[in-house]
């Protein structure tokens, strides 16, 4: 195992009779990164994870934390690990200051130590105030965050979090975003499932895509986007009808694609990148004056629809219906 | 230490949270005490207060067996559904410690329990002579072997309403069954076998013993079956809960 990797997960599978949820996938986690795992329901992310953090038992394949071997000694890996599972699933009888200290102390904080914490984490998410009232009293928004703040009371190397924004305001999502960087900022490795492509690609140093319980693809937010992109585009917006110098322009730069977008924008796409003077002066020299140009990059969500063939919208409206989660 | 302090916690969140509730406590009071004035006015046809003693074994073995297996398996029911059973799971303590922690509770409850019908006794019948250590010894061994009687039900049962039905599937054929108002020498000879497969009946043969003086079989023979019984269903209760628990 390299060094820098806390997490090593190898050949892992989980079959419920006939049924495989996650089907021999690998993958790594380096310290102090933030992994996401991306998929729709039903595709193994929540399965992936609860044998991750030891709440379900692997059919075959190792899961290593902090050279811990989960499967064979789940406990001591505990020790190390911070969940936050998909329901906020704190007491809802107890208030959060309560609620924060009886989980510090189920991974054997002494009373001050937890209590200093539990302070701490409070004025940290926010939620002073509120440590007083009844867990079940607190908004979605707020339950979430003191469930996030309850899994990292001991301080954990590595935190897991499952589907941390779903169903919550954006106010409170685009806080917890800003919480998990803090967090990596601070050195806590991250691993998160989502079925949010933008939250993904805006915390998540790597992102796996997982379908039918395979990883279907990997890599960075640039090197997944990479993979479908074959060149580079432009787009010019101008002020005249185009439509008579498309065959011009393909003559022109014959390297490139040239393909009309409307009446007065074009694209150009070439495999190297492409010098703009070129192409500004030959406009202008046909009295065609440009107003915007601007390189087309695919997004994340082109990415996954792409390798996928699954529709991203489809993707959240699923989600938010509360459709089966696994 | 860890585990002390993780233990020690789940124990008093439980006490907090479940057992301490007005609903709880006033169900350990007024359930023992309607069975008590209702055995003595079923038994004797009219209050005979001198005759409260000879019940006082039953009526201690029914309210911690009510107490433990109701409140356990219910408390669990009810912490899985909300999901916050989880956390203890993912706790790094042993789940040994864990199921103890959780047991501990009810079994308190179960105690608190069987000491209302003394109370209550203690204000109408001398109850002088009577070795109170040995008889909080029966309680504690009928505590805990009720306690994992529920504790089974639990990890059987997905929602509180299955709880309450498989508690009382095992709990009303007790009440006849163990000795605690019918003489097991009273039961039909098919049935007497039945009794002796279950824990109630030495935990009541030893309160007979320790309240009224005469028992069935020696408290040393009651004691080691009654541990034997305990250990047998912790270890039962454990290869469950992995089993059905971590999936």
């Amino acid at each position: 195992m390299n060094t820098q990797e806390i997490v090593t997960v190898t050949n892992l599978t989980k079959r419920y009779g006939d049924f495989t949820a996650v089907d021999n996938i690998s993958f790594s986690i380096r310290r102090g990164e933030i992994v996401g795992l991306l998929g729709p329901n039903g595709a193994g992310k929540t399965t992936t994870i609860n044998m991750m953090i030891g709440l379900a038992r692997p059919s075959a394949g190792s899961i290593f934390i902090n050279g811990l071997d989960v499967v064979k000694n789940p406990k001591k890996a505990q020790a190390v690990i911070g969940i936050v599972p998909d329901e906020s699933n704190l007491y809802g009888e107890m208030d959060g200051f309560d609620n924060l200290c009886f989980c510090g102390a189920l991974y054997g904080m002494t009373k001050a130590a937890r209590e200093k914490r539990a302070r701490e984490l409070l004025d940290q998410f926010d939620l002073t105030k509120a440590g007083k009232r009844p867990f079940r009293a607190y908004s979605k928004g707020m339950r979430r965050k003191l469930t996030i703040a309850a899994g990292i009371i001991h301080e954990p190397e590595i935190l897991f979090l499952d589907e941390p924004t779903t169903g919550i305001d954006v106010e409170s999502a685009r806080q917890i975003r800003r919480l998990l960087l803090d967090l990596k900022g601070r050195g806590t490795t991250i691993f998160i499932t989502t079925h949010y492509i933008e939250e993904a690609e805006r915390v998540c140093d790597r992102i796996a895509f997982i379908v039918d319980g395979r990883i279907v693809a990997r890599g960075t937010v640039s090197e997944l986007m990479e993979s479908i992109t074959h060149g580079h585009t432009l787009r010019l917006a101008v002020d005249t009808d185009l439509t008579p110098f498309v065959e011009k322009l393909q003559a022109r730069f014959g390297d490139c694609g040239v393909e009309l977008q409307s009446s007065n924008a074009i694209t150009l796409t070439c495999k190297e990148r492409i010098p703009l003077s070129p192409i500004l002066q030959y406009l202008d020299g046909m009295g065609v004056s440009v107003f915007e140009v601007r390189e087309l990059r695919p997004t994340l969500e082109d990415v996954f629809v792409k390798i996928t063939g699954i529709e991203a919208a489809r993707l959240r409206k699923e989600k938010e219906k509360g459709g089966l989660g696994r | 230490m860890k585990t002390w302090i993780a233990f020690w916690n789940i124990l008093k969140k439980d006490v907090r949270n479940y057992y301490l509730k007005p609903p709880n406590i006033s169900w350990g009071i007024i359930f023992p005490l309607s069975w008590t004035l209702m055995q003595m006015l079923r038994s004797y046809g009219g209050v005979n207060l001198a005759e409260i003693r000879n019940l006082l074994p039953g009526l201690i073995s029914m309210s911690v067996l009510f107490g433990t297996t109701s409140m356990l398996a219910v408390t669990i029911t009810f912490e899985r559904r909300g999901r916050s059973f989880e956390r203890l799971l993912l706790a790094p303590i042993s789940l040994s410690a864990m199921v103890a922690a959780k047991l501990s509770g009810a079994i308190l409850f179960g105690i608190f329990n069987a000491f209302v019908p003394v109370i209550f006794a203690a204000f109408f019948v001398d109850l002088a002579g009577i070795n109170w250590g040995a008889v909080l010894l029966a309680v504690f061994l009928i505590a805990v072997t009720s306690t994992l009687l529920g504790l089974m039900i639990a990890v059987s049962a997905k929602e509180v309403f299955e709880a309450q039905t498989f508690s009382n599937f095992f709990r009303f054929p007790m009440l006849f069954l163990c000795g605690l108002f019918i003489p097991i020498s009273s039961l039909p000879v098919f049935l007497r076998p039945l009794s002796f497969l279950l824990p109630l009946t030495y935990g009541t043969d030893l309160l007979n013993r320790w309240i009224l003086g005469a028992s069935m079989m020696s408290p040393a023979l009651s004691i080691v079956i009654l541990l034997g019984f305990a250990a047998a269903l912790f270890a039962l209760c454990q290869y469950n809960i992995q089993r059905k628990w971590i999936l």
